[in-house]
This record gives structure tokens, C-alpha cells and sequence, in this order.
């Protein structure tokens, strides 16, 4: 039993908790600033700037992230590669669209044609995140966005009667009260993140339910020493419990943030904790 | 053939009327708008009724969970928390597991295992959690004043329940409610994809992208067309939810109203 | 996964004789690995069966250095032709229609048949209830037969879908089946044979015509030393040889 669970594939299972939480490590602040630019771009004064804030949040808000998934890595890969592919070999006479083929010049090649494999998977691991931190992005924005409106006007009013700038009040007041009102629902989305994991594997990064799955499939004695019918319940089973786990540690250092940032605000909380010091 | 025709013969074959074989050959965008669109009525049937029902057992559920008594707090907290701590396709995959056991028992479980019935059983809890949490918290935030002037009144029980405390929790609760309202529709999506089997090729939205990406190879056609309905789908829910809203705020006067869309920036 | 690093990065040292083509460019193999016996992670993760073997003989006998990839089965051709890697070999069937988008190499085994695997051997294939991988040859093929279609996403479901009584039979490859039926007393092979598709052949870009080339001297060279032949005997007994 012991020597079934430490076979290389499931050392790869084992690895892509890992990929997992690394992702969600990364994605969580990439995404928090997506959303923080396309919040600002939302409220900016300046008309074309606020279209396409705003029309970033509702195409992307609208899309369900399966759909999303399943073309817009490949069309991102494509449009690096243009890019450098313009950037790098300006001499390239034949065209880049040759009937169905995408064909670059070598050069432009992301990653390099020759680049060893842990390059490849790198570059594929940094799209899956970039690709999550724009669907998730447009989520915070729109959170981020009711969060700003959120904070109390005469705060900000206050700031102006001190003389601060426009810039100085949105920097020095606004920023630093907004996040009170924005961690509920940065919270939920931490969770509907945790939760859109399993699509990793549409990303081409293989995660935790690509192993399960591949694992707890029926295994025939020819090509495995530990042949076994159909486990996929009890692989998912361990999921289960991993997937929960994981929700309760998320909400308990979410509510101790929470508690941390409600210190000294202007809500009901922060009247309650003020009291409670008293 | 012309797009009408197309639409006459597929525009309904997501629920089994019209042509019985999807096109095979000479994929026009036509077809791909009709059938993608056809597939749309699953989406709408599983959302719509997911979130009907979901939202009377989130009511009880919340209200479980602000409750004194310890049986109805624990059930409803547990219920909460394995719903909203695990991926829809792991309920999905348990879901079908369960209902597929439950027809060896008696065989009034077979329309269970059928995504009609069975993905709707699934996504109705996975959505009564989601709501419940949303509820809750607002449970929590209802202004004392408010039930307090509930009690001078003289009411108690049903009559306070029904007519203070539920409308302020729902008012409290519309945006957020709105943002889940939205998530489940998109969750509609991963039904046929993975969890329930597609019979005779009805299936929903992303069925029938998925279909035509892989009969002509080019995902930059069908899942576009897929988005675009669904961010059609997101605006009309975005309105209905909206008009709700502005009845649930009816009594405030017109310029306390909060909108639930966006409004003119007060803040500089 | 780190494992899956290590293993292709050494199999690349190993393989090929470096510097082929005059700028070392590395020959990327796409795969599913998850169709036994044709591609399949073994044990230790790392991806196994007869295209390994094939696909590796191939690299050495056209002095490619190679390396091995999976990608879902359902964006693997777009992937292709976007450039993510240069080869398929996923126990891909030529049709008329990937032919338009790709271009196949020349057919490195004969057509498999289809078969149906069932509890019993008089399942009705007729007008009962058949189960398939969504999206497959074998989905459209029922869809057109007088039988009750219903489709899984993964090929795992539609075997566990026969089992619990939810259809009546599975059409898939006859390779894959046999397998099953071998391993498990309650399966059994039905006689009826379907031939949908043709040979298996390698998918690549249709500008990549010099790869195409080298890879057809390769298999040609396979195919009239008998080795080929014999690979097909150790990993596909059932079928028939060239």
C-alpha cells in the first residue's frame, strides 16, 4: 500500500498540490491588481479610460471562465508570439497566417523552440495565471469598484478641506478605507477561486483533479504493477476533504483580516471593537 | 439551405425537436449561432429553476444558521460550509454517484441520473448555500433599530418575520445575490462538460461550442459566439435583478435610492 | 510533475542525436496520454505504450532530438497548428476533415476496428442504448445509427456507464476495449466489429512538409525492417499487422 502511494504519478499528484497552491499564491495579488486597475480605470475622469474599464468588467464578468478558458490562452499564446514575431523578424517575408497554420519565425517562438522542458512549463504555468488574474481580475474590479463608493463621502471631503489634492486624496484616504468595505467580497471571490482549481487542466497546467482522475481510472494488470477497478470516488473523496480543509484555513485568516483591518474604521464593527477596547 | 431553415430545424434540438443529426459538414455561422443558442435553453432552465428554488431553502437555511437552537444551527452550518468548500464538479460527480446507487433501490430514483433532474438537484444545493451565506450575513446586519421598532409595533413571529426582518435582509443582500446569480448561470455550463451524460446530442450552450470546435478544429469561432450569449444572458439578468431592487427600495426617497448599477461618480 | 521534468529531459539526452537539422531545433511530441495501449502514463508518471516506442525509434531513425508533451485531446489539433508543438502522436485517425486542417504522415498502422463491449452478449446495439466518449468518431457514428446515443466526457464514464446498467454497450476502439474486457469477468467483447476511420498516422502542420518527409523515410524504414511490425505485435496483438 505504502509502495502504491509513493509511485512516480502519485508523486506528480503530490507535486500538484503544490502547482496549486503556488498558482492560487500568485494569481491572488496578480488579480487583486487587475482588478485595482480596472476599478481606477472604471471611476477615471477621462471618457475612454472609463469605456474600457468598465467594458473590461462587464465582457469579462459576463463570460462564464470554462468558455474563457477553453480559446483564450491559445489566442494569448498567439498574440506574444505576433508581437515578438513583428519585434524580431522584420525581414520575414511569408505571412504568419498560412491557411489554418500559425507559423512565427524561430526566433519569436515562446518559449524557444530549443528551450529545455521546464521552460515550456514555466511559460505555461505563467499564461494559466495571467489567464485566471484577468477572469478574477474583472471580478475584484467590480468589487473594488463598490468598495471605493463605499467609503463615507465626508471622509473624503474632510481631505479636501485639509487642502489634499485629487490624487493625494485618492492615495491617502480613499485607498487605505476602501479595503474594509472591499474584503467581503474579495473574500467570496478567494473562494470561487480556490474552487475554479479543477479548470487548471484546461489551462494545460495539470493539477490536482488531472492526477485524481488519471489515478483512480481503471487500471488493466498489462500496463501497471497495482492494477484496480474504477477509484475515482475515493480520489475524489481525498479532493473533497482537501478542497474543505483548505475553505476553513482560508476563512479563519480571512476573519482574522478582517478584524485587523475593521480596527479604527468608521462601520458598525470598528464602533463595536472600540467599545469592546473601552 | 438558408438560415431560416437552419433555425427551423435546430433551433429546438437542444430539447429533441426538429433535425435529428447535428450538421456534419460546411459549418456555417449560422448553424453555430442556432445551435449554441438552442443549447442556451438548458443553461436558462437549469439557472432559472436552480435559483428559485435555491432561494427559498437559502431563506431557512440562513435563518438556521442565525438561530439560537443548536440542532437547526449545526445542520444548516455544516450543510453551508460542504457546499460552498467544494467545486461544483466534485458535487456533480458525488450527485451522479449517489442518484445512480439510489436507482438500484427503487426506480422511482430513474429520472435522477437524467441531467434534467439530477444537475438541477445538484446545483439547487450548491446555489441554496452560496445564497444562505449572502442571507446570513445580511441577517446579521439588519440595523437594530429596525426590529426594535418591530417589537414596540406589538408584532412577533410570522408577521415580524414577514414583514421586517425578511424584506431588510433582502434589500441588504440584492448585490450580492445579483453577483451570485450571475455565478450560477455561468456554473450551468460545466453540467454536460463534466458531470451528467448528453443524451442524443442535447445538450447545453458549451455542448454544442464544444461540438463545433472540434468537428472544425478552431476554437475562435464557436466559444466567442458561446460568450457572447452568456454576456447577453448576464445584462438581462443585471436588468431583472435591477428591477427588484428598485421595488425592494421603493419606500426610500428617490435620491437615497441605491442603484445597483453603476452611478455618476460622487466621489472625486 | 517535477518527475515528468526529469524523465523527458533525460529521454532528450538519450534519443536523439543532436544538431539534426543543422540548428538543434528540438522536435516536440504532442500526446494525450490517457488511451492505452496506443499512449498512457505508466507508474512512474511518465508517458509510456506503443507510440512512446514508435515516436522514439521515429526521433532516432530521423536524427531528431525529441520531446514528449500531453494536452487534452480536445484542443490538441489547435494546438498544433498554433505552434505549441510540432508533432502529434495521440493514435489519431486520418479523416477528411483533420486532413483539411492538418496534414498526416504516412499511416504507421492499419485500421482498428471499432467494437462494442457490453455484460452481455445479447445486447441490443440496434435500438438500445449505446455509450460514447462525447465528440468522438464513434458519438457521430451512433448519433446516425437507429441506437439511443449518450455521451460521457471521459472514457472512464462510459465504461462505468455499461456497468451500472445505464446503457447498454460502449463503442470505442477495439484496442482499448479488449483491453478491459481481458481484465474484468463481468465485460465482454460483442462479435459485431464497426470500421469508422482509417490508419493512424502522424498529425503535423501543413507547412511543415520537410518534418513530414523525414518522418515518412522513418516509418517507411520501420515498415520494411519489420520492426515496426513487431511493435505493433507487443503492443497491439489484436490487430492486424502490415
Amino acid at each position: 500500500m505504502s509502495c502504491y502511494l509513493t509511485t512516480g504519478k502519485h508523486m506528480s499528484l503530490y507535486w500538484s498540490v503544490l502547482t496549486v497552491l503556488l498558482l492560487l499564491a500568485i494569481t491572488a495579488p496578480v488579480a487583486l491588481a487587475f482588478g485595482f486597475a480596472g476599478a481606477s480605470a472604471a471611476r477615471s475622469e477621462f471618457p475612454p479610460m472609463r469605456w474600457f474599464g468598465k467594458s473590461y468588467i462587464a465582457v469579462v464578468r459576463g463570460v462564464p471562465d470554462i468558455a474563457f478558458f477553453l480559446f483564450f490562452v491559445i489566442a494569448l499564446d498567439q498574440a506574444i508570439e505576433y508581437l515578438r514575431h513583428k519585434a524580431l523578424c522584420p525581414d520575414w517575408s511569408e505571412p504568419i497566417r498560412q491557411g489554418n497554420d500559425f507559423v512565427v519565425c524561430q526566433a519569436a517562438k515562446m518559449p524557444l523552440g530549443e528551450a529545455p522542458q521546464w521552460v515550456h512549463e514555466t511559460y505555461g504555468f505563467s499564461l494559466a495565471v495571467l489567464t485566471f488574474a484577468i477572469v478574477f481580475g474583472a471580478f475584484a474590479a467590480n468589487v473594488l469598484f463598490g468598495a471605493m463608493r463605499a467609503v463615507p463621502r465626508a471622509q473624503l471631503e474632510t481631505a479636501e478641506a485639509y487642502g489634499m489634492t485629487q490624487r493625494q486624496t485618492f492615495w491617502r484616504i480613499l485607498v487605505p478605507q476602501m479595503w474594509v468595505y472591499a474584503l467581503p467580497g474579495l473574500s467570496n471571490l478567494w473562494m470561487v477561486l480556490i474552487k475554479a482549481t479543477p479548470l487548471l487542466f484546461l489551462l494545460g497546467v495539470e493539477d490536482i483533479v488531472y492526477w485524481a482522475r488519471e489515478l483512480g481510472g481503471t487500471k488493466t494488470p498489462r500496463f501497471t504493477d497495482y492494477p484496480h477497478g474504477d477509484w475515482r470516488m475515493w480520489y475524489f473523496l481525498a479532493l473533497l476533504v482537501f478542497y474543505l480543509l483548505f475553505t476553513r484555513v482560508s476563512e479563519i485568516v480571512l476573519d482574522r483580516i478582517m478584524a485587523r483591518l475593521t480596527h479604527g474604521q468608521a462601520t458598525a464593527a470598528g464602533e463595536a471593537q472600540r467599545k469592546a477596547a473601552a | 439551405m438558408s438560415c431560416w431553415q437552419t433555425i427551423q430545424d435546430y433551433g429546438l434540438r437542444a430539447v429533441g425537436i426538429g433535425e435529428r443529426l447535428l450538421p456534419r459538414e460546411d459549418f456555417t455561422l449560422c448553424q453555430q449561432f442556432t445551435l449554441i443558442g438552442s443549447g442556451m435553453i438548458w443553461n436558462i432552465y437549469f439557472g432559472v429553476f436552480a435559483l428559485i428554488l435555491g432561494f427559498l431553502l437559502a431563506t431557512a437555511l440562513a435563518m438556521g444558521k442565525a438561530s439560537s437552537n443548536r440542532l437547526l444551527r449545526k445542520p444548516s452550518e455544516w450543510f453551508i460550509f460542504v457546499f460552498r468548500g467544494s467545486p461544483l464538479f466534485i458535487q456533480f460527480f458525488f450527485g451522479y454517484f449517489l442518484f445512480l446507487n439510489l436507482k438500484n433501490v427503487s426506480p422511482i430514483f430513474d429520472p435522477f441520473t437524467a441531467a434534467w433532474l439530477g444537475a438541477l438537484i445538484v446545483l439547487f444545493l450548491n446555489t441554496a448555500a452560496y445564497s444562505a451565506e449572502i442571507f446570513y450575513g445580511a441577517l446579521l446586519s439588519i440595523p437594530k433599530g429596525d426590529t426594535e421598532a418591530a417589537d414596540a409595533y406589538g408584532m412577533s413571529g410570522w408577521s415580524r418575520f414577514r414583514r421586517v426582518i425578511w424584506p431588510t435582509m433582502l434589500r441588504l443582500a440584492w448585490p450580492a445575490y445579483t453577483n451570485e446569480a450571475i455565478f450560477l448561470f455561468h456554473a450551468t455550463a460545466l453540467v454536460f462538460f463534466s458531470g451528467f451524460p448528453a443524451w442524443q446530442q442535447r445538450g447545453d450552450a458549451l455542448y454544442y461550442a464544444n461540438y463545433f470546435a472540434d468537428k472544425t478544429f478552431n476554437p475562435f469561432v464557436p466559444y466567442p459566439i458561446l460568450a457572447f450569449y452568456f454576456i447577453l444572458l448576464t445584462l438581462v439578468i443585471v436588468g431583472v435583478f435591477g428591477l427588484v431592487n428598485s421595488r425592494l427600495n421603493k419606500h426610500l426617497p428617490q435620491d437615497l435610492k441605491p442603484k445597483l448599477r453603476l452611478r455618476p461618480n460622487l466621489i472625486r | 510533475m517535477k518527475n515528468l521534468i526529469l524523465t523527458t529531459a533525460a529521454l532528450a539526452l538519450t534519443a536523439g542525436v543532436a544538431l539534426a537539422d543543422g540548428h538543434g531545433k528540438t522536435v516536440r511530441m504532442g500526446t494525450e496520454g490517457a488511451y492505452p495501449p496506443y499512449n498512457f502514463l505508466n507508474d512512474a508518471g511518465e508517458i509510456d505504450g506503443f507510440e512512446r516506442e514508435l515516436g522514439d525509434e521515429l526521433c532516432k531513425r530521423a536524427e531528431l532530438t525529441c520531446e514528449w508533451v500531453t494536452n487534452e485531446w480536445d484542443s490538441i489539433i489547435p494546438n498544433l497548428v498554433s505552434g505549441n508543438y510540432d508533432v502529434i502522436i495521440a493514435g489519431m485517425s486520418v479523416t477528411d476533415e483533420r486532413d483539411e486542417v492538418i496534414d498526416f504522415s504516412e499511416q504507421y498502422t492499419l485500421p482498428d476496428p471499432s467494437g462494442y463491449l457490453a455484460t452481455s452478449m445479447d445486447a441490443d446495439i440496434e435500438g438500445g442504448v449505446i455509450a460514447a466518449q462525447a465528440n468522438t468518431i464513434q458519438a457521430s457514428y451512433i448519433a446516425s445509427s437507429g441506437a439511443t446515443l449518450v455521451e460521457f466526457a471521459t472514457p472512464e464514464e462510459t465504461v462505468a456507464a455499461v456497468k451500472n446498467g445505464e446503457a447498454d454497450a460502449v463503442l470505442a476502439d477495439k484496442a482499448f476495449l479488449s483491453e478491459l474486457a481481458n481484465a474484468d469477468s463481468e465485460l465482454m467483447m460483442l462479435e459485431q466489429d464497426v470500421m469508422i476511420g482509417g490508419g493512424i498516422g502522424l498529425g503535423l502542420r501543413e507547412s511543415d512538409t520537410e518534418l513530414k518527409e523525414k518522418f515518412n523515410v522513418a516509418i517507411r524504414s520501420m515498415k520494411e525492417d519489420g520492426s515496426l511490425n513487431a511493435l505493433i505485435g507487443k503492443w497491439l496483438p489484436d490487430l492486424e499487422q502490415f
